[in-house]
């Protein structure tokens, strides 16, 4: 298991320079150059420009910018905004947990939904209930999201007027952030209706991150648990008399968990792409709405850290998941 | 004696035409029709496809307006069902007075370009540099398959952003850019396919009988991987459109006034409350677009390849 850990781990490691590299030539790649963007509309003195040529480095050969900047990067230091001049790994950090309940509200929601949806399709093959789930589940696969969020705004914040359009928590409600996490922070600061604001203001954007990893996942346990039934085991089980409920639930099901659980983090990815469009649609302070805004302001230094630091959050839950599945699964350990 | 014997036993065989074939296997052709109208939402989804291609054909003969041209007295008119709607415009105007029907028309065209030409670029070039990775092995392998790792480790959408924004938001550079984030499934899938076919005893002989490198490649190897890569295309297409539209959503892609879906909603956005036509038809347009290529793509996969068939 050690080697296998060991070995995994030792592939990440040319991705991780691979990330960073292109990371480091984002910047550069840019058309312009970064100091006079950084100057914006009002220029700036020769003698100011290169002072910050210097300071950013950027007057020096190419690999050794890169030197430094991974040794910033092993350290935390992403740099600066070039716009609110904090530090990228702060600003990071403060938005990330808004990204982070959201993405965790939809993932519980897609797998609550999904995994039972997909064992009813797949037990009952081809009836009217499996050809419902399947359909509805393509349709969400092939949804566009951001007109998704769109049309549920119609409905249930412009029409019906239940939900908000826009933030986390209602503003007439404020109290010192402990977790970071709007649901747990509404919940300890003991104001009354905040912690329902709260939840208010998820729904929609929970529904519409979710859709897709639904669809995924209901098709993935389907398809899991037609494999499944077809084995030996569930035959034997059969023949001995079990009840189908134990059959299904118990001896299939567990089975077929465990190709979903993949599934289920390989999700990781799609849910931070879904968070560009969904946070920018309901204005949800996240990592998301800080990429699209920091390109749209040109923030690029904001966009080379963000991007890097994304990146490493996929390549770490992916890592985690092929760990897990190597201990539940030896054969793929000792391959 | 025994061969008068076995003439006289056995009936007769009539090689008429008509008996040939039915002998013989069908054409590929119809016989991958038969497995794929198995498949009773795959046929839909490919007349609903060919429906939307003709369409996108004939816009300029169908369309009853031009797709940019401003009708200032007719701004937000709802659709014709809508009270305050009129023929003249079926399905109402957009903020600017143009008709919502022809931009939903000429948008077809953008959004079937998209897929074409993303699924071309990305497959040729996968297919291409997955070949290379797994007829040469060794370093070239490793080397291309850790390149591919990491474009993989971004989310897709976020690293087109990233790439439109080095080249410079238009929709060719969506569409390059789109290109280059797909196409790392394409090169993991030949790549796969051609571990597999390599040391079969047919490439074996044929690399026997001296064929070349290029040879191998392209004429022996490459065919018997197709199946996995045709189905892969079908869904790339949907990703394309998908893509692109988020990308024309967020400013990022097509820009005003190109009747492209996803920059028609950018667009419509703050119309929202007033105007539910122009938030609901552009949307539901990629939505049908998209669900009949991935109806096509099940039944492609049920027809081409036998072992991901869902049983």
């Amino acid at each position: 298991m050690l080697s296998f850990l060991l070995r995994r781990i030792g592939m990440i490691i040319p991705t991780f320079f691979g990330v960073t590299i292109v990371a480091f030539f984002f910047i550069r790649a840019i058309p312009g150059d970064p100091v006079l963007l950084m100057a914006g509309e009002r220029g700036m003195s020769e003698e100011r420009y290169n002072q910050l040529m210097n300071q950013f480095g950027f007057d020096r050969p190419l690999w050794e910018q890169y030197m430094s900047y991974i040794g910033g990067v092993l350290q935390g230091d992403l740099g600066q905004s070039f716009v609110t001049k904090k530090p990228i790994w702060d600003e990071f950090f403060a938005l990330f947990p808004a990204t982070l309940e959201l993405g965790l509200c939809a993932i519980i929601i897609a797998a609550l939904i999904g995994i039972p949806a997909g064992m009813i399709a797949g037990i009952k093959r081809g009836s009217i209930f499996d050809y419902s789930i399947m359909s509805t589940a393509l349709i969400g696969y092939s949804m566009p999201i951001f007109w998704w969020a769109l049309l549920l705004i119609i409905v249930f914040s412009t029409t019906l007027g239940w939900t908000p359009v826009s933030g986390r928590i209602s503003l007439l409600y404020y109290f010192e952030p402990h977790t970071g996490f709007m649901l747990i922070d509404s919940w300890l600061s003991g104001e009354k209706g905040a912690f329902s604001s709260a939840v208010h203001h998820l729904v929609l954007p929970t529904i519409v991150l979710a859709t897709i990893p639904l669809a995924i996942i209901a098709r993935q346990t389907r398809s899991a648990m037609l494999e499944v039934l077809g084995e030996d085991y569930i035959r034997t089980a059969r023949a001995k008399g079990l009840k189908p409920a134990r059959i299904n639930g118990v001896h299939a099901l567990r089975n077929a968990l465990i190709p979903v659980i993949t599934t289920i983090g390989l999700q990781v990815g799609v849910l931070l792409g879904g968070a560009i469009l969904t946070e920018t649609i309901f204005a949800w302070p996240g990592i998301g709405k800080w990429m699209v805004d920091s390109i749209s302001r040109r923030d690029y230094q904001a966009v080379q850290g963000g991007v890097l630091m994304i990146a490493m959050m996929v390549m770490l839950v992916n890592l985690i998941v092929d760990v897990l599945y190597g201990l539940v699964n030896p054969k793929i350990r000792n391959t | 004696m025994a061969h008068s014997n076995s003439s006289a036993n056995s009936p007769a065989i009539d090689l008429t035409d008509e008996n040939v074939q039915a002998l013989t296997r069908p054409h590929p052709l119809k016989e991958f029709w038969y497995y794929f109208s198995e498949n009773r939402g795959a046929v839909i989804g490919f007349y609903f496809f060919l429906a939307i291609v003709i369409i996108a054909l004939l816009a300029g003969i169908i369309a009853p307006h031009s797709p940019i041209e401003q009708y200032r007295e007719h701004i937000l008119q709802p659709p014709v069902w809508a009270d305050g709607g009129s023929w003249q415009f079926i399905l109402g105007t957009d903020q600017v007075g143009r008709d919502m029907l022809s931009r939903l028309i000429y948008g077809a065209r953008y959004s079937l370009f998209i897929g074409l030409f993303v699924v071309t670029v990305a497959m040729f070039a996968g297919i291409l540099i997955g070949l290379i990775a797994g007829y040469f092995g060794k370093w070239i392998e490793m080397v291309i398959m850790r390149v591919m790792d990491i474009i993989l480790a971004f989310p897709s959408l976020l690293l087109a952003l990233v790439l439109v924004a080095i080249l410079g938001p238009s929709l060719i550079n969506a569409m390059i850019a789109i290109a280059i984030v797909l196409q790392p499934h394409f090169v993991r899938l030949t790549r796969a396919a051609v571990l597999t076919e390599r040391e079969k005893d047919y490439v074996v002989s044929a690399r026997m009988v001296g064929a070349t490198s290029l040879r191998l490649m392209f004429i022996t190897i490459l065919p018997n991987c197709m199946a996995p890569l045709i189905v892969q295309a079908a869904l790339s297409f949907s990703t394309a459109i998908l893509d692109a539209a988020a990308l024309g959503f967020l400013g990022q892609g097509a820009q005003p006034p190109t009747p492209e879906w996803g920059t028609m909603l950018a667009e419509a956005r703050e119309f929202i409350s007033r105007a539910w036509w122009v938030v609901t038809f552009p949307g539901l347009a990629i939505l049908l677009t998209v669900l009949a290529i991935n109806l096509m793509g099940d039944g492609l996969r049920d027809a081409l390849d036998p072992k991901l068939k869902r049983s």
